[in-house]
C-alpha cells in the first residue's frame, strides 16, 4: 500500500462513514457504533472536569441511553471481537460513565441538608444500643476515679492531666477552688481558648472512633480514663462542699461536650461490635455499614464540639452564677435529647 | 497513544478485579498498587502543606502589616482563632472536597491516575469518604503528632508506641488482597486505577481490501488469540526494528517468509487474516487461546 493511500484512509478512519471499507466484521461492528461511543466519551470528559454548563439538555439525558448500548457493545464485543485496543476503550469507557451515572449524586451541601433534615438523628438512634453501653461505661469511670481519689488522693494527679487541673489539687483551699469555678472578668482570649478546646476535643473523639477498629476496647478505655479524671475532680470539689457549684460550671458545656464524647464513643464501639459480631452479614459488609452510619454521627460529634467550646469558652466564663449556668446546659440538654430522640421525619436517613 | 495502550497488560493478575454494574456488566477494574497510593499520598501532602502555608502566612502579614497588630486586642484574636479552626479544618476539606467531586480523586490520586470507588459496585457514598477520611487521621496524622510529643516530651516508650501505631497503619494495605487502608475498610471502598485509554483506529482499515498475501488454513492455525493480540500491539507501535523481528519469527513458523522491506504490510494481512479466522471460531463458540492450545 502507498503511504499516500494510508495517510488517506487513516484520515476516512476519524469519519466513520467508511464502514464498508472494513474488511473484518468485528471492526465494522465497532465503526457502526463509534459516534455514539465519542459522543459518551466527550460528555463524561465534561462531567469530570465539572463543566456541565457546556452539556446541552440533549447530552444529560442521553447519557443513560448512552452509557447502557456502551455496556452493552461492551458485553457483545467480548464475545466476537479480538480487537484488545477497542475492547480496552470500552472497558474504560464504560467504567468512566459508571462513575458518572453512579458517582455520588448529592453534593456536599445536599448532604448536609438531609444530614440536618434527620440522617444525623437517625443514625444516632441507629446506634442506641452501643449509646447505653457507652453511657453505662462512662458512668462507671466517674464512679472509679472517685473512689480512687477518695481513698488516695494522690490519684488525683494521675488521673487529671496537669495542665489542665491549674490551681484544683487535692489539698487547696476551698477559696482557690471556688474562684477557680468563678468567671473570667473580661472575655480578652476566650475565642482562642475555645477553638483550642475545640481542636483538642475533636480529635479526642476521633481517637475514641477510630480506635472502635479494634474492636472497640480501646475506645472504651479511652472514655473510662476521660471520665474517671471528672470523677476525680468531682471528688475533690464534694471535699471542698461545692458539688453543685462544680456540677453547674461543668454542665453550661459538659451536657454537650459530655454527649459529643458519648456519641464518639458509642460510634467507635459500633464499629468493634460489627467487627465481632457481623451477623449475618460478611464481616465487609458490617464493617462499612457500621461505619458509615457511624461517620455522620461523627461529623455530628464535631458539630457538637464545636457548640460546646462555644458555650465553654464564652458562656462559662461570662456567666458565673449557679441557677445560670444549670439553666444553659439544661436546656442544651433537652436541646440533644429532643432532636436526637423525638426529631423524626418520615423518610429521612433511609439512605444511611 | 501507545503508550498507554501497551500498559494494559501491566497490572499484575493478582491486582485485578471484576466489579458488577447494576445492568450486569461484569467491569475489569485494577487495585491501585501500594507504591501508587504512597506517592499519591506525598503528592497531597505537599500540595496541602503549601497551600495551608501560603493561606497561614497571608493571615499573619494580614495580622501584622494591614491591621498593625503586635500585641493582641480582638483583631488579633479573631485571626488566632481563625487559624486554629483552619488547621484543624483544611485537611478535612482538602480530601473531602475533592474525593467527592466527579473524579473522586484528590490532586495527588488524580495525578498518578487512581480514584476511590465503592467496593460494592454501587454508588460512591458521603458517609464512606467521610468515614475513610477521618481514619485517614487516626492512621496518618494522629500517630505522627504522638511521636513529636513524646520525642520532645518523655520519650522512650511513648516514642516507640507512636512509630508501631504509625507503622501498622501504614503498612496495613499490604496485609490484604484489596490494598485497603484502615479507611478503606471502615468506609467499604477501594482505590483503584484509571486510565484513559483512547480509542484506536479499526485495524482493517489500514489494510487493502484485496490483501498483497494470503494465508491459508494451515498457516493461520499456529497462532491463538494471545499472539493476535501481542501482534496488534506490535502494528500499533509501529517500530520498524520490532516489526521485522515479529515478520521473521512468524515467517518462520509458519514458513511463508515476508520479502524483505514490506514487513508492515505482510503483517498487517496476517493479521487480519488471522483476526478473521479467530473470530469467525468464536462465534462458533470455539476460542483458541495461545499457540499452545
Amino acid at each position: 500500500m502507498k503511504p499516500l493511500t494510508r495517510l488517506f484512509r487513516k484520515a476516512e478512519a476519524e469519519a466513520p462513514a467508511d464502514i464498508e471499507a472494513a474488511s473484518l466484521r468485528s471492526d465494522r461492528f465497532r465503526l457502526e457504533r463509534e459516534t455514539d461511543w465519542r459522543r459518551l466519551e466527550r460528555i463524561v470528559t465534561e462531567l469530570e472536569k465539572n463543566r456541565t454548563r457546556r452539556l446541552t439538555d440533549e447530552d444529560v439525558l442521553d447519557l443513560p441511553v448512552l452509557y447502557r448500548s456502551a455496556a452493552s457493545s461492551l458485553a457483545v464485543a467480548r464475545e466476537t471481537s479480538l480487537d484488545a485496543s477497542t475492547l480496552a476503550y470500552l472497558e474504560t469507557l464504560v467504567r468512566r460513565a459508571w462513575f458518572q451515572i453512579y458517582g455520588p449524586r448529592s453534593s456536599l451541601w445536599d448532604w448536609l441538608r438531609r444530614f440536618f433534615g434527620g440522617g444525623w438523628s437517625a443514625s444516632v438512634r441507629a446506634i442506641w444500643l452501643d449509646i447505653c453501653i457507652a453511657l453505662a461505661v462512662m458512668s462507671a469511670g466517674v464512679l472509679v476515679g472517685w473512689l480512687l481519689t477518695a481513698q488516695d488522693s494522690d490519684w488525683y494527679n494521675a488521673l487529671v492531666p496537669g495542665g489542665l487541673a491549674g490551681a484544683r489539687h487535692p489539698g487547696a483551699e476551698r477559696a482557690v477552688l471556688e474562684q477557680s469555678l468563678q468567671g473570667a472578668s473580661n472575655s480578652n482570649g476566650l475565642s482562642v481558648f475555645a477553638s483550642y478546646l475545640f481542636s483538642n476535643n475533636a480529635t479526642v473523639c476521633i481517637l475514641a472512633f477510630a480506635l472502635g477498629f479494634a474492636f472497640g476496647i480501646p475506645s472504651l478505655l479511652m472514655l473510662v480514663y476521660n471520665l474517671a479524671g471528672l470523677g476525680a475532680m468531682l471528688w475533690l470539689f464534694h471535699d471542698a462542699g461545692l458539688t453543685v457549684d462544680f456540677i453547674a460550671w461543668l454542665s453550661i458545656h459538659g451536657t454537650t461536650e459530655l454527649f459529643a464524647i458519648l456519641l464518639a464513643g458509642a460510634a467507635g464501639l459500633h464499629i468493634g461490635r460489627s467487627m465481632a459480631l457481623p451477623g449475618n452479614r460478611s464481616i465487609m459488609t458490617a464493617i462499612a455499614e457500621s461505619g458509615r452510619r457511624t461517620a455522620q454521627v461523627m461529623v455530628g460529634v464535631v458539630l457538637m464540639l464545636i457548640v460546646a467550646a462555644l458555650l465553654e469558652g464564652f458562656a462559662r466564663q461570662l456567666i458565673d452564677n449557679t441557677p445560670g449556668r444549670f439553666a444553659i446546659g439544661g436546656t442544651m440538654l433537652a436541646f440533644w435529647l429532643l432532636y436526637f430522640f423525638a426529631f423524626r421525619r418520615k423518610g429521612a436517613g433511609g439512605e444511611a | 497513544m501507545s503508550s498507554a495502550y501497551a500498559s494494559i497488560d501491566r497490572t499484575s493478575d493478582k491486582l485485578r478485579r471484576e466489579i458488577t454494574t447494576p445492568e450486569g456488566i461484569s467491569l475489569p477494574v485494577a487495585i491501585a498498587p501500594f507504591g501508587t497510593r504512597v506517592g499519591a499520598l506525598i503528592l497531597d501532602l505537599i500540595i496541602f502543606t503549601t497551600a495551608t502555608t501560603i493561606i497561614l502566612i497571608v493571615l499573619g502579614l494580614l495580622g501584622l502589616q494591614v491591621f498593625g497588630l503586635t500585641g493582641g486586642g480582638p483583631m488579633a484574636e479573631f485571626l488566632i482563632v481563625l487559624a486554629i479552626l483552619f488547621l484543624f479544618c483544611s485537611r478535612y476539606a482538602y480530601f473531602l472536597f475533592f474525593e467527592l467531586g466527579p473524579r473522586g480523586a484528590t490532586p495527588g490520586k488524580r495525578l498518578l491516575g487512581i480514584r476511590i470507588a465503592s467496593r460494592d459496585g454501587g454508588r460512591l457514598r458521603v458517609e464512606s469518604v467521610i468515614a475513610r477520611n477521618l481514619m485517614r487521621d487516626f492512621e496518618l496524622f494522629l500517630p505522627w503528632q504522638f511521636f513529636f510529643m513524646a520525642l520532645s516530651g518523655e520519650g522512650g516508650i511513648f516514642t516507640l508506641a507512636a512509630a508501631v501505631w504509625f507503622l501498622i497503619f501504614a503498612f496495613f494495605p499490604l496485609f490484604n488482597r484489596d490494598r485497603m487502608r484502615g479507611g478503606d475498610l471502615i468506609a467499604g471502598t477501594w482505590v483503584i486505577e484509571t486510565r484513559n485509554t483512547k480509542l484506536a483506529s479499526a485495524m482493517s482499515l489500514e489494510e487493502s481490501a484485496e490483501g498483497n498475501y494470503q494465508f491459508g488454513e494451515a498457516e493461520l492455525a499456529v497462532y491463538g488469540e494471545f499472539e493476535l493480540k501481542t501482534l496488534e500491539r506490535v502494528l500499533r507501535d509501529n517500530n520498524s526494528e520490532a516489526l521485522e523481528k515479529v515478520a521473521e519469527t512468524i515467517g518462520e513458523k509458519i514458513g511463508l517468509t515476508s520479502p524483505p522491506g514490506d514487513e508492515r504490510q505482510y503483517l498487517q494481512d496476517f493479521y487480519a487474516q488471522l483476526r478473521a479466522r479467530l473470530e469467525r471460531d468464536m462465534r462458533f463458540g470455539k476460542r483458541k487461546k495461545d499457540k499452545f492450545s
